[in-house]
């Protein structure tokens, strides 16, 4: 599966690679089951555990597409949202995504947009120069009637070593899958109610208090 | 300041907490004068709710006075205001067709995983209410965060006391949607199981709604005796046969709709109650579910089923059979606060509605941990208690 669709590892966090797929293998990932009896999207598929991780999530906004495409596609936003995600510096062609990792270190993510349409999608992969590999894809489509907007957001990685190594990458970064979720979620929040939802008490116990705090 | 805190089953405290802040822009900060302890709360109390910590904060009945605000909140520093249970954004598909209590992002995204897993979807941000509803810091203190507090809160006329409007915050229009969900036609008989405040709320409401006939069920004297004073007919649940009762009170026909205002702590001393008992005790989240079991039997073909009462798990024996084979409706959720206040406010300023009769006792904040006991061991006498954290320098 991975050399099929060019994905690389890096071993870079303590011997862990943890590649999320290519654009290619999003793509793959994003295109209905065609043929049989099942127009489900191929991530929710049932798999047998070791298997690639496929993450997709969708999610309703209540906003235009355009006004969602818009604040998404300027990375510097990002960080407001995605749990992980120290910062963003921008460099012409390509981006450094600084990704938190554990013990207060972080890692080096060099990204380019890999495809881009205007108000529908945005993909994006780690070049060579990145510490790990990584890729990810979101897709922006009407929802029917004043609903707004569905907003997916794709990933792939395809775990070193199976169950065990997707144990130890859960370790190291947190679990992928359920930080797509939130990160998502939080993008909806953000997006519909212009502020991130937090049952904190104080400003000290907030998620990104308490973050620094780690960080 | 002070708060009511929970630090395991039968045990809740008056403890000193930091006192809450502004942190986003629509918040706004509620200096309590009165807090109610609910039914809900007695849940907590009894440790059948998962996702409660030790020093979580209860109280989601509550009133005060704005005295902070978040640059994008609508209130005013001052102003009384009521304050419902359910934290809803305003802006979310589910706040924007009026389900409230469905809000997709008052729970925050971290939080939102146990319930989704429990229910197949998150439960929306409830205040005081566990981990599963967010976590946030309840009323049964000094002073509370409001999120989103342009969509929430209730402002209200001075001249109504807090008595009269308090109950805005839940069992007010807890009662009421219990009702709605019955929808109720003029020659309706209507049954209620459960004498409690919510109880007591969806009879008044029934009878404003029209109702020909509402029977109360319990067995409590005192709280049948309120239900008698609201206009129900009654019945005592230790002395009668209630199902035999309600088809004769009813014309041999059955009742057209039944609300469970009871819930899933239902009393009742039959073996299978006892077994829901000691599931519910070992922590296999059975709810004893007597009441709304009774109420699918007693209800006639084609009739309405409301469930008001809460219920957070499973339950063993449900009688499902009853409810496809004579083709019942069933209705419930957590109240849609946010779409009764403003009605339910016009209903108590001109009088159709009584808001203060069911109440027994009015306690300072720091004699919560007795209103907790004495409402729940004593419940013939506690029908509601009122907590003012201003109570001594009021006097
Ligand atoms: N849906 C909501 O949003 C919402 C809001 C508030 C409260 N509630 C729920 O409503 C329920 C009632 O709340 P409350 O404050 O009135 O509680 P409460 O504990 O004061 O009242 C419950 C009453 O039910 C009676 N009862 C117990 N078993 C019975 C049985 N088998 N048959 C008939 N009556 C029986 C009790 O004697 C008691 O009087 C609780 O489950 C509470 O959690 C739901
Ligand atoms: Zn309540
Ligand atoms: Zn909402």
């Amino acid at each position: 599966m991975r050399d099929d669709n060019g994905l690389r590892t890096s071993a870079s966090i303590a011997g862990i690679g943890l590649a999320l797929g290519g654009a290619a293998f999003g793509a793959f990932l994003l295109n209905r089951r065609k043929g049989g009896s099942d127009d489900a999207p191929a991530y929710t598929r049932k798999s047998p555990p070791g298997e690639h991780a496929a993450i997709g999530r969708t999610v309703t906004i209540r906003k235009p597409r355009a006004e969602l495409y818009t604040y998404w596609r300027d990375f510097n936003n990002l960080p407001k949202f995605m749990e992980n995600l120290e910062a963003i510096r921008s460099h012409g062609e390509t981006s450094t995504w600084v990704i938190k990792a554990p013990g207060g270190t972080t890692v080096d993510v060099v990204t380019k947009v890999t495809d881009d349409c205007e108000n529908e999608r945005i993909a994006w992969a780690s070049t060579d120069q990145s510490d790990i590999a990584t890729s990810g894809r979101v897709e922006f489509a009407d929802a029917p009637g004043d609903r707004g907007t569905r907003v997916s957001l794709i990933m792939s990685y395809d775990p070193p070593g199976g169950a065990a190594g997707r144990a130890l990458a859960k370790l190291f970064l947190r679990e992928p899958e359920v930080q797509a979720r939130h990160d998502l979620k939080r993008f909806k929040a953000l997006m519909e109610t212009g502020e991130i939802t937090t049952s904190a008490h104080r400003k000290d116990q907030t998620r990104e208090a308490k973050q620094q705090e780690n960080g | 300041m002070k708060a009511l805190t929970w630090h395991g089953t039968h045990d809740v405290r008056i403890d000193t907490v930091d006192d809450p802040e502004i942190i986003n822009s629509r918040d706004a900060i509620i200096k309590i004068t009165s807090t109610a302890i609910c039914g809900s709360d007695l849940h907590l109390y009894d440790g059948v709710i998962p996702g409660v910590m030790p020093g979580d904060v209860l109280g989601h009945e509550f009133m005060g006075e704005v005295v902070e605000i978040g640059k994008d909140s609508t209130l005013k520093k001052g102003q009384r205001v009521v304050v419902p249970f359910t934290i809803s954004c305003g802006g979310c598909f589910h706040c924007n067709i009026k389900q409230y209590s469905a809000c997709e992002n008052s729970n925050p995204a971290e939080k939102q995983d146990m319930s989704a897993t429990l229910y197949g979807h998150p439960m929306a941000g409830l205040f005081g209410y566990s981990h599963l509803t967010g976590g946030y810091s309840g009323g049964q203190a000094e002073y509370v965060r409001v999120p989103y507090s342009d969509v929430g809160p209730i402002v209200v006329p001075d001249h109504l006391e807090d008595d009269k409007v308090l109950f805005l915050s839940d069992i007010l229009p807890t009662g009421w949607m219990g009702a709605e969900n019955a929808e109720i036609q003029p020659d309706d008989t209507v049954a209620v199981w459960g004498c409690g405040p919510v109880g007591l709320f969806a009879i008044q409401s029934a009878i404003v709604m029209g109702a020909s006939k509402v029977i109360a069920i319990d067995h409590y004297p005192n709280r049948l005796k309120l239900a008698e004073q609201m206009g129900a007919e009654t019945i005592d649940f230790r002395k009668t046969n209630v199902r035999e009762a309600l088809m004769e009170m009813s014309g041999g026909i059955g009742v057209d709709a039944v609300i469970d205002a009871v819930g899933m702590e239902a009393h009742g001393f039959a073996i299978d109650n006892m077994l829901d008992i000691a599931k519910q005790k070992v922590g296999i989240g059975a709810d004893r579910a007597k009441a709304l079991k009774q109420a699918i039997l007693a209800v006639r073909p084609g009739g309405r089923v409301s469930i008001p009462g809460v219920y957070g798990g499973m339950t063993d024996k449900f009688p499902l059979g009853a409810l496809m084979e004579k083709g019942l409706q069933v209705r419930s959720g957590q109240t849609h606060v946010q779409r009764y206040t403003k009605d339910l406010l016009e209903k108590i300023e001109d009088g159709t509605l009584d808001t203060t009769f069911m109440i027994s006792h009015r306690l300072p904040l720091e004699d919560a941990p007795r209103g907790y006991k004495c409402f729940r061991e004593e419940q013939n006498e506690w029908t509601k208690v009122v907590l003012k954290p201003d109570m001594e320098t009021a006097r």
